[in-house]
């Protein structure tokens, strides 16, 4: 993909409204040349970094120490001077547990249930996922009329907020909404879905999936399409059959985006939080309580409120999810050297 | 360089225009379960008619926003300079002392005395604020469903267990799916508990293990919960002590019987209007006692405010005892003041039923226990609610038995009460 | 498009269906129904009245009960089809309902008052959008403010993070120093932390900065944002170098470079990054939610939430005002929606 449609109409807009952005940069230029003369261009690199890397180290990478720091003291102050050093208790009671197969038998068994369900849900997501995103983009690479408007159907949940999702699907799964009408219409049964533990799992991992899938979906269709005509070509004329092209050349090609699909899919499922506080707040029970969930009720909401424990519970979170991010890294590495002979 | 500076002149924009309380402004964090948001509005035009230098502004938030996140601005020193909350002594170390401030604290003594304890520190004579309504937690029939199945509504002193037959036969009969329904919260379990004679507030003033009192209530609760005798959508409906309401299904004639409080009657009245009948019924009965709990919201000063007198002047301008005979009034809230309680209110409704229902609650306040009335003023009465919400509404939903979770909530109180290191 | 891919599912002889044909069809109707259903149905719910959102079954199109005004009664009643004691039908209006009994006048004799069984009627039904739902909070909360605020932040926040991400990423592809690949992992490893994990601490910052009660507060911790950083490093690793070494020998400052030759040239990235951005902040609502108590500093999501007090949920204004935050994402998907697809599929996700 190179610079030229897009990139024309982003150039059309500087002309007249852009004259003054113009001189602002212009007057910039001449201390950034002093900078330059003086620095070099390493001092040039910091100065382009800089900016970035203040609002990120403020607003992430402090907050992130903080949240190492909580995680050793206790109470529930909000400032870390006001707190009391507890060492390594709050790990110690995340993981006082009687027997480490039941969350049940341990004291803080809510966390273990919510490390449990998020589990089983990013297995489901990440699979259903890759599944529903690849099956989508195939079928929207093939030569379809009005292609767009498909492709524009299954991508708009994309731009909704999570909690509009999250609304809307509470109006159609609950007792009186649009699906159980159509079930009663149709002379069935009517059921609430969300008073059912394995139907409101079943919802949270379907609205996700209904949410998001039209972002993989363009991820995949791009890696579809840059995939070589002639292979096909090819395979045509040696008369292979469907499945044998699809296993044979499409899958092993579009390895490297179905990579990054997982690892964004992964990252993303193993943080679920908005669309399901909306549509279940966690419950029945603690069916459907994730861990960002219970960090952020632990951390902020309950009447229970223990910072400490909360950042604990998401310092765990985020070593997980480095490992598998570096696993998965360390998987793709070879695929992208095979990737890259397209 | 440049770059950096203009972000840093962000950051010193941003600093200016944040926190710099403009002289003279007092802002009340408010929330709204019926009118009253638009009554305070009117009385606040009012008061800054009179006191043109100090500029009263009310910020309408949503419940949650008082019981999730006023914690954390207070913790941190930020917040409003009044708040309407309902955890009021959880809190109290965050309250202002008004009674230097106050032109007559002898007159918030007299009137509001009685609550006085609800919203500060242990051992203090603090006049924190005042209570913005007394409620009463009690329940609600829905008397057409009755009427049209035949079912005798059952009388003020009928146990938990007659209401639970009723309904159910009222629920067969005219197909609604709930017979009864309870709030998802701790406060409005407390009620029937102490009915079946639990006691929460230990010899040492920490809080006691849960007693057989609390296991009976809950147990039969769970029970109706599993044969489908009380409503579990509002149970399950969350994780956590999160609270909800199942006053719409009350509204929308789902429910035969609904326990929930006064506070929902100007509610019910302007919502269900003339769709069907209703009565309060107060608190139905247990082996030991009838009781309902008592609380209320309260309107407190908060002491990181930078006006503390303007903040005084506006208290004490919304206790003054016309205003809050008009508040209560046009509310239909069951006032706190002791005066205009004595002389007695005017609601101002044309609905019958409201007027009735109110009066219900009124005479219920007379039955209260006194264990009802102790826990409004306790410390631990939060930390009790939320345990009993939580593992509660994991016994509802079918993931825990009793037993385990009547463990989970000795553990959970405990090991709160060990954090709060007190 | 492409006559390979068009092999790849073409149709098994000549005028047959292959089964992927079927398949096809299946999946792009369903879809349809699957993925708009749910918002169309909630536009159509947003125009219904509240009784008419409790209604079991539901209807698929808004209707309300028709009223008459009647004279020697104030407010306009009820009109009901009622079956009477002799098994005529009529349509009388309701004055009052006591109990199972519905008291009822004919609208046009009003004198005489009908006792009838309230299972002996029906109301009398008209379709009606309840624009009331849209209107009414308009008039009562300062939408107008909420608004600006939302397209300040929004604005703000997108152009704030456009130029310090492209700088960034500009550092990150362009120039070799030592801590590039630190640098660059510690960005990519925020990926990894939510906001609502670190809320606590984060909070404490802004608190401790002033920052609370600040439209700054809930901007500035938002657009040091990794996917930005990441996506358009990507595609300036794409950009020749050769185009820099070229300008360096004409003298050009690096500014100048940065300014001139690659921010030009990632256009696409920009465009993608912006459009995201945008949608990202608008649709913002925890964060907001928690920094923000001043109800001048509102946003429309933060706004938004006042109707779902838990003890009074107005789902009528709730499905209103949440199709009414829809609308300006949606206009950006209708206008943008070839940036934003030929965007991803050409940027760094590649």
């Amino acid at each position: 993909m190179t610079a030229d449609v897009p990139g024309r109409t982003g150039l059309s807009l500087s002309d007249l409204a852009m004259v003054p952005v113009r001189l602002a940069m212009s007057f910039i230029d001449a201390p950034l040349r002093w900078v330059q003369k003086t620095f070099g261009l390493g001092g040039m690199a910091t100065f382009f970094l800089l900016p970035n890397m203040l609002i990120f180290g403020i607003f992430v990478l402090l907050p992130f120490f903080i949240n190492f720091a909580y995680s050793m003291t206790g109470g529930t102050a909000l400032f870390l001077p006001d707190r009391s050093f507890v060492g390594t208790d709050q790990y110690a009671r995340l993981f006082d547990c009687a027997n480490y197969l039941d969350p049940n038998s341990c004291v803080e068994d809510t966390f273990w249930t919510a490390v449990g369900n998020t589990g089983w849900f990013v297995v489901l997501q990440v699979t259903l996922m890759i599944g529903f995103s690849l099956v989508t983009a195939l079928i929207l690479n093939r030569d379809l009329r009005a292609r767009s408007f498909w492709r524009a159907v299954f991508f708009f949940p994309v731009l909704l907020s999570p909690v509009v999702v999250g609304l809307i699907w509470k109006w159609i799964l609950q007792r009186q909404g649009l699906l159980n009408f159509g079930l009663f219409s149709f002379g069935f049964e009517p059921h609430v879905w969300l008073n059912d533990r394995t139907w409101s799992f079943a919802a949270t991992v379907g609205v996700s999936i209904w949410a998001h899938m039209g972002f993989y979906t363009l991820i995949i269709l791009a890696g579809l399409q840059a995939i070589p005509k002639d292979l096909y070509e090819a395979a045509e004329m040696d008369g292979t059959r469907t499945s044998r092209v699809f296993l044979r050349i499409t899958l092993p090609l579009l390895m490297p985006n179905l990579l990054v699909v997982i690892v964004l899919v992964l990252i993303r499922a193993v943080q679920i939080f908005d669309e399901v506080y909306v549509l279940t707040g966690g419950g029945p029970g603690t069916s459907t309580l994730y861990l960002t969930q219970y960090i952020y009720e632990t951390g902020f909401a309950t009447q229970l409120r223990n910072p400490g424990l909360a950042a604990a519970a998401s310092i765990l979170m985020g070593v997980v999810l480095v490992v598998l991010t570096l696993l998965q890294l360390g998987l793709s590495r070879p695929s992208e050297k095979k990737g890259s002979r397209k | 360089m440049t770059k950096t500076r203009t972000m840093l002149a962000a950051f010193a924009v941003g600093l200016m225009t944040s926190t710099a309380a403009i002289a003279g402004e007092v802002r009340i964090m408010w929330y709204s379960d019926g009118v009253e948001g638009e009554v305070l509005k009117d009385l606040v035009d009012r008061f800054m008619k009179e006191n043109p230098d100090i500029n009263v502004v009310i910020d309408n938030v949503s419940y949650s926003v008082v019981r999730e996140q006023l914690p954390v601005q207070l913790e941190a020193g930020d917040g409003p300079d009044i708040a309407r909350v309902t955890n009021l002594k959880a809190l109290s170390k965050h309250w202002l002392d008004l009674r230097p401030l106050v032109a007559d604290g002898a007159y918030w003594d007299k009137n509001f005395g009685d609550q006085a304890d609800w919203m500060r520190p242990d051992g203090s004579n603090q006049i924190s604020g005042f209570m913005t309504q007394i409620t009463v937690a009690g329940g609600f029939a829905n008397k057409t469903l009755f009427v049209q199945a035949g079912v005798a509504i059952p009388a003020k002193d009928a146990t938990w267990d007659d209401w639970a037959k009723a309904a159910k036969q009222v629920a067969e009969s005219q197909q609604v799916p709930f017979p009864m329904a309870l709030d998802r919260s701790g406060h409005r379990l407390s009620g029937p508990n102490i009915s079946y004679g639990a006691n929460y507030i230990g010899a040492d003033g920490k809080p006691a293990p849960i007693d057989e009192g609390s296991k009976a209530f809950i147990s039969k609760f769970v029970g109706w919960v599993e044969d489908g005798t009380m409503s579990k959508d509002v149970w399950v409906s969350a994780a956590g002590s999160t609270y909800r309401a199942a006053a719409d299904d009350f509204i929308n004639g789902q429910v035969a019987f609904y326990y929930s409080g006064s506070w929902q009657v100007p509610n019910f009245s302007t919502k269900i209007g003339s769709n069907f009948d209703w009565v309060a019924t107060g608190s139905p009965c247990g082996p030991a006692t009838c009781t309902g709990m008592p609380g209320g919201a309260g309107l407190v000063a908060i002491k990181y405010t930078k006006n503390p007198t303007d903040v005084a002047k506006v208290m004490d301008y919304l206790a003054r005892e016309e205003v809050v005979k008009e508040f209560s009034e046009r509310t239909l809230f069951l006032p706190a003041h002791k005066g205009v309680v004595e002389k007695g209110l005017d609601f101002k409704t044309d609905d019958a039923q409201a007027k009735a229902a109110l009066g219900v609650f009124v005479t219920s306040t007379t039955s209260l226990s006194d264990l009802a009335r102790k826990l409004p003023g306790w410390h631990w009465s939060d930390t009790v609610y939320g345990a009993l919400v939580t593992r509660v509404s994991q016994a509802a939903a079918g993931e825990m038995k009793l037993d385990e979770a009547f463990t989970r909530i000795d553990a959970d109180i405990a090991a709160k009460v060990k954090d709060s290191g007190l | 498009m492409s006559r390979a891919v068009e092999f790849l599912f073409r149709r098994k002889g000549g005028n047959g269906w292959h089964w992927t044909d079927i398949v096809t069809w299946v999946w792009l109707v369903g879809g349809v129904f699957i993925m708009f259903g749910p918002a169309v149905w909630l536009v159509g719910s947003s125009f219904k009245s509240p009784a008419a959102l409790a209604e079991f079954p539901p209807t698929i199109l808004p209707y309300v009960t028709q009223k008459a005004t009647v004279e020697a009664y104030d407010k306009p009643l009820d009109l009901y089809e009622v079956t009477l004691d002799d098994g005529s039908k009529a349509t009388l209006a309701e004055v009052r309902r006591i109990g199972v009994v519905s008291q009822m006048v004919d609208p046009v004799k009003p004198g005489e008052i009908v006792k009838v069984n309230i299972a002996n009627r029906t109301p009398v039904r008209q379709m009606s959008f309840a624009a009331e739902n849209y209107t009414e909070p308009f008039t009562h909360f300062d939408f107008v403010r909420y608004l600006w605020n939302s397209v300040f932040v929004t604005v703000t926040a997108t152009l704030i993070t456009l130029v310090v991400n492209s700088m960034a990423a500009f550092a990150l592809s362009k120039y070799e120093f030592r801590g590039r690949t630190f640098a660059m992992l510690l960005i990519l490893a925020t990926l990894m932390v939510p906001l609502s994990v670190i809320m606590v601490p984060l909070y404490s910052i802004v608190s401790a900065l002033g920052l609370f009660n600040n439209l700054w507060g809930v901007i500035l911790p938002t657009v040091a944002t990794p996917t930005g950083v990441f996506i358009l490093r990507q595609y300036m690793l794409t950009i020749p170098d050769e185009l820099i070494d070229a300008a360096r020998m004409d003298k050009a400052s690096e500014w100048q470079i940065y300014w001139r030759i690659i921010l030009p040239l990632t256009a696409p990235a920009l465009a993608v990054l912006a459009i995201f951005s945008v949608v990202w902040r608008w649709n913002d609502f925890l964060w907001p939610l928690i920094v923000l108590s001043r109800k001048e500093l509102y946003t429309l999501q933060v706004g938004l939430s006042i109707y779902s007090g838990e003890l009074n949920v107005q789902w009528h204004f709730i499905l209103a005002m949440t199709v009414v935050t829809m609308i300006p994402v949606v206009l950006v998907f209708l206008f943008l929606q070839r940036f934003i697809t030929t965007g991803i599929a050409g940027t760094g996700l590649k």
